[in-house]
């Protein structure tokens, strides 16, 4: 009796233990994991190595520039070695961790029959108008053409002249060295054309280390998708002035040609509004030697901050804002001058403030109030206004005066108020700026992962990643083809990817959990049903070590 | 606790923030008052005072994220309505004509408050809602309500921890949205707030020590609630003075123990700059530059050739539209 008891308990304890024991694998075998598995944070795969790869990213900036050689402009024998390319390949040096090479491929080629009659007519303008038309010429190439060294075109101490539509002359020479001495003026030209170390420092102005300020570095508009360029009337007097401008004709025949030649660039629009009984915060003071009033070049700053608020930029849309203000001053104030650090008034009576916008004071003449009682009414000048106001647009936008070389001759400005090359160096500029951009999103995003674990990546978010990383290395590529346009769109859609990435809003980190409230939400699910399992594998593991030691000891 | 003279230790906070950007060497400003009912006047009175001194100082509305988390001008309970004074007496009604509240109520939560520093905003968002600071831009974060040690209490029903605060702003700095940042914080035990801080370029201030509890200034007995903090009060009587040419630097502001009873804390070892250089101004107000226009293009007088065809509806369009915001409960 006494044995079977035994045996059948001695069954129900190998059983007992054989069931702990699988109750212990299925918890630590399949539990663990599946727990692990399902409270991780969702990462979606992303490229991790080629974004650390674009840090390393070798942009090459490619100009394609055909040389033009006249039949005077060479020595015979250098004339028999045309067609050839030859290459001009610098290094852009700036403290940037991108490096950057400047490259000019030169082919060089004879002049056609009907170009070498187009360059020897008398004058510039009669030339430029038979040679190649624009739509030809992709954006960002150059085409020079080489005159002789005799000819009349170019007045006779200059030795080029840069035109308005991606062509330019240079005289030649007659010399053992010619090619070279053509090549380096070639350079020169391309180079105050489209790319020089102080475009590219503009461009990656907000990415390099800030040792020097720079008026003209810090001034341009960063790059964006879009604009919205505002104008406003400020009539803080309308008792006496009544104020009519026509703004829409002005836009249509002035400014949107200028916004056409620039929409590659950006998709910009245009409103305009007028404001009554709108001040400047800062009073004027009175000049007894000219009878008038002036602001003083330290008031100008404190001026921008007390109107802006009035002019609901922000309401208008999520582009950049630029506002271009035309004041009236009241009579009282009237007439109000601005004045330089010197003391002398400004020719413009205008100022404008970097990535804002401009203001322009506009003085009524003193003859509109002879006759007439007040309101007088004041019909503004728009030609002389939109001339102030496209300057200050050409250098808000960062289109500064190129640097020329000596001996050049530069084309007067077109109707457009831009010339094609200039809008080749905005898109350069604004090519490289966007990748560096796109490059600083993706790694930082890069970084942000590593270091904050409970950030989610859901696979849209890793989508635009993947969008984006292809979308700078086919903008270097381009870049390095030698085609800007493209380059320009792949930069853009690098840059919108990899914000919209960097910002969507599913990756906040909403719900952290520090530690301790890990362990106090975990505690009382689990400690409950790990310590039975626990005991009794401890019990188990020391019932058998002591059966294994047994028949040591009785032996 | 509606009862007057006594010091406030609840640790419940509504936090005002403000939140200054300053874009290229402007200063943006976040200012969160994240304390709600009637008994916390005197955060949303903090943040209020703040607003007013820096827009005294100049910046303009579109640079000021204001949160308030409750309504007090407007509250039945004030027998002034349409105010918020500072002082007793009520000498100073910082509710003024033009203040500009950008999230109000319900709309002040932790998460509204870490998109609008991360910028992980939905883009439906308006522009005044948004951030819009860049790498030049100095931020000032001012946070006011009822916090504890290593938390600070929004709306009385969510909390916003230290970390979360610090890997916020870990994420400002990888995005580059901001150049510089000073953090002030006037709750209880403000100190723990900034402990976790880790990225650079931070200055923080805080009104007292972990362990210690920031009391509240004077009670007015007309309007039946303490007014202010004193720490914020004593802040505010050093930026009266601050006019936007003034050269005071970071180390003249201290609120000594005897006038604050709370020990206040600072933090400048993740600062670049010493704070004796670091002008107020830099983050208090703001001057752009500027640049005189001396040349122009010139244009010839087109007669009247209308060549582009030209959209009529891109102008006069009405610009200055009643800013709705989204119905955010």
């Amino acid at each position: 009796m006494a044995a079977a008891g035994a045996a059948t308990t001695d069954l129900e304890v190998i059983r007992g233990k054989r069931s702990a024991l699988f109750f212990a694998a299925v918890a630590i075998v399949l539990g663990l994991p599946l727990w692990w598995k399902t409270t991780e944070t969702y990462r979606a795969p992303l490229p991790y190595s080629e974004i650390s790869g674009l840090n390393a990213l070798q942009l090459r900036l490619t100009v394609p520039v055909t040389v033009v050689f006249t039949r005077e402009s060479l020595p015979l024998d250098d004339q028999e070695k045309l067609p050839l390319t030859v290459v001009h390949e610098r290094e852009i040096p700036l403290k940037y961790k991108m490096k950057i090479k400047c490259r000019f491929q030169k082919a060089y080629r004879r002049a056609l029959d009907r170009e070498e009659k187009a360059l020897s007519l008398g004058s510039l303008q009669e030339a430029e108008s038979m040679l190649v038309e624009p739509q030809e010429q992709a954006t960002g190439s150059l085409t020079v053409y080489v005159i002789s060294e005799h000819s009349s075109l170019l007045p006779q101490d200059m030795l080029s002249y840069i035109g308005p539509k991606r062509t330019a002359v240079v005289r030649g020479i007659m010399h053992r060295e010619a090619f070279n001495i053509i090549g380096r003026r070639v350079i020169q030209v391309a180079q105050a054309m489209s790319l020089t170390e102080d475009v590219l420092a503009a461009a990656l102005a907000d990415h390099l280390p800030e040792d020097k300020w720079s008026a003209d570095k810090r001034r341009p508009l960063k790059s964006s998708l879009g604009y919205e360029i505002t104008f406003s009337l400020l009539n803080p007097d309308p008792k006496s002035h009544d104020v009519h401008w026509d703004i829409e004709g002005a836009v249509q025949r002035y400014v949107q040609p200028f916004l056409n030649a620039l929409s590659v660039a950006g998709n910009i629009s245009v409103d305009s509004q007028i404001l009554y009984y709108a001040v400047l915060g800062v009073n004027p003071r009175f000049d007894p030697a000219s009878s008038s009033y002036y602001l003083a070049a330290h008031n100008l700053p404190h001026v921008i901050n007390p109107v802006e608020s009035r002019l609901g930029s922000s309401a208008a849309s999520l582009y950049p804002v630029l506002n271009f203000l035309l004041y009236v001053p009241e009579l009282a104030h009237a007439p109000l001058y601005i004045q330089d650090k010197d003391g002398a008034p400004v020719a413009t009576n205008a100022f404008h403030s970097p990535r804002w916008g401009g203001i322009m004071v506009y003085n009524v003449d003193p003859n509109a109030y002879n006759a007439s009682e007040l309101p007088v009414r004041v019909e503004v000048d728009m030609v002389r206004v939109m001339e102030v106001f496209l300057a200050q647009l050409r250098l808000l936008f960062g289109i500064a005066q190129p640097q020329v070389p000596p001996k050049c001759l530069l084309s007067g400005p077109q109707s457009e108020g831009l010339m094609t090359w200039e809008l080749d160096r905005l898109l350069w500029a604004r090519s490289v700026e966007n990748l560096a951009t796109a490059t600083t999103t993706l790694t930082s995003l890069a970084q942000l992962l590593g270091k904050i674990s409970n950030i989610v990546i859901k696979d849209d978010v890793a989508s635009e990643v993947y969008r984006a990383v292809a979308a700078v290395q086919k903008a270097a590529e381009e870049l390095a083809a030698g085609h800007l346009a493209s380059a320009f769109v792949a930069s853009q859609e690098a840059v919108t990817s990899s914000e919209r990435a960097f910002f969507d809003p599913s990756l906040l980190h909403l719900l952290y959990f520090p530690d301790d409230q890990k362990f106090a939400i975990y505690i009382p699910l689990f400690l409950p049903m790990a310590v039975p399992i626990l005991l009794s594998l401890v019990k188990i593991f020391l019932e058998t070590r002591k059966s294994w030691k047994k028949p040591e000891k009785i032996d | 606790m509606v009862s007057a003279g006594f010091p406030s230790r609840a640790l419940n906070a509504r936090a005002g923030l403000l939140l200054l950007c300053l874009g290229s060497l402007a200063a943006s400003q976040i200012e969160v008052c994240t304390s709600r009912f009637w008994f916390n006047y005197r955060h949303v009175a903090n943040t209020l005072s703040v607003y007013r001194s820096v827009k005294r100082l100049g910046i303009p509305d579109s640079h000021i994220v204001l949160m308030l988390a409750d309504d007090m001008a407007c509250n039945p309970r004030n027998p002034k309505p349409a105010t918020v004074f500072s002082h007793k007496n009520m000498e100073l009604n910082v509710y003024g004509d033009d203040v500009e509240v950008d999230y109000r109520s319900y709309e002040v939560t932790v998460e509204n408050f870490l998109r609008v520093l991360t910028g992980r905003i939905p883009p439906s968002t308006p522009r005044s809602k948004r951030l819009l600071s860049d790498d030049r831009s100095n931020i000032l974060i001012y946070m006011t309500g009822h916090g504890g040690n290593g938390f600070l209490k929004f709306q009385d029903s969510e909390e916003i921890t230290n970390i979360e605060l610090a890997d916020a702003f870990e994420q400002m700095w990888q995005k580059r949205r901001y150049n510089e940042l000073l953090f002030i914080i006037d709750t209880c035990q403000g100190a723990s707030m900034y402990e976790r801080f880790y990225s650079p370029n931070i200055m923080a201030l805080a009104s007292s020590q972990v362990g210690e509890d920031s009391l509240s200034h004077q009670p007015d007995p007309a309007i039946g609630v303490h007014l202010m903090d004193r720490y914020t009060y004593y802040v505010l009587e050093f930026l009266e003075e601050i006019n936007p040419a003034s050269q005071t630097n970071m180390n003249d502001l201290v609120c000594p123990k005897s006038l604050c009873v709370s020990t206040p804390g600072h933090r400048t070892d993740l600062f670049q700059r010493d704070p004796k250089n670091v002008l107020i101004t830099d983050f208090f107000g703001s001057v752009r530059k500027v640049e005189i226009t001396t040349e122009t293009i010139s244009l010839q007088p087109h007669s009247g050739i209308v060549e582009s065809r030209y959209k009529e509806d891109h102008m006069d369009e009405e610009l200055i539209e009643p800013l709705k915001y989204a119905e955010q409960l």
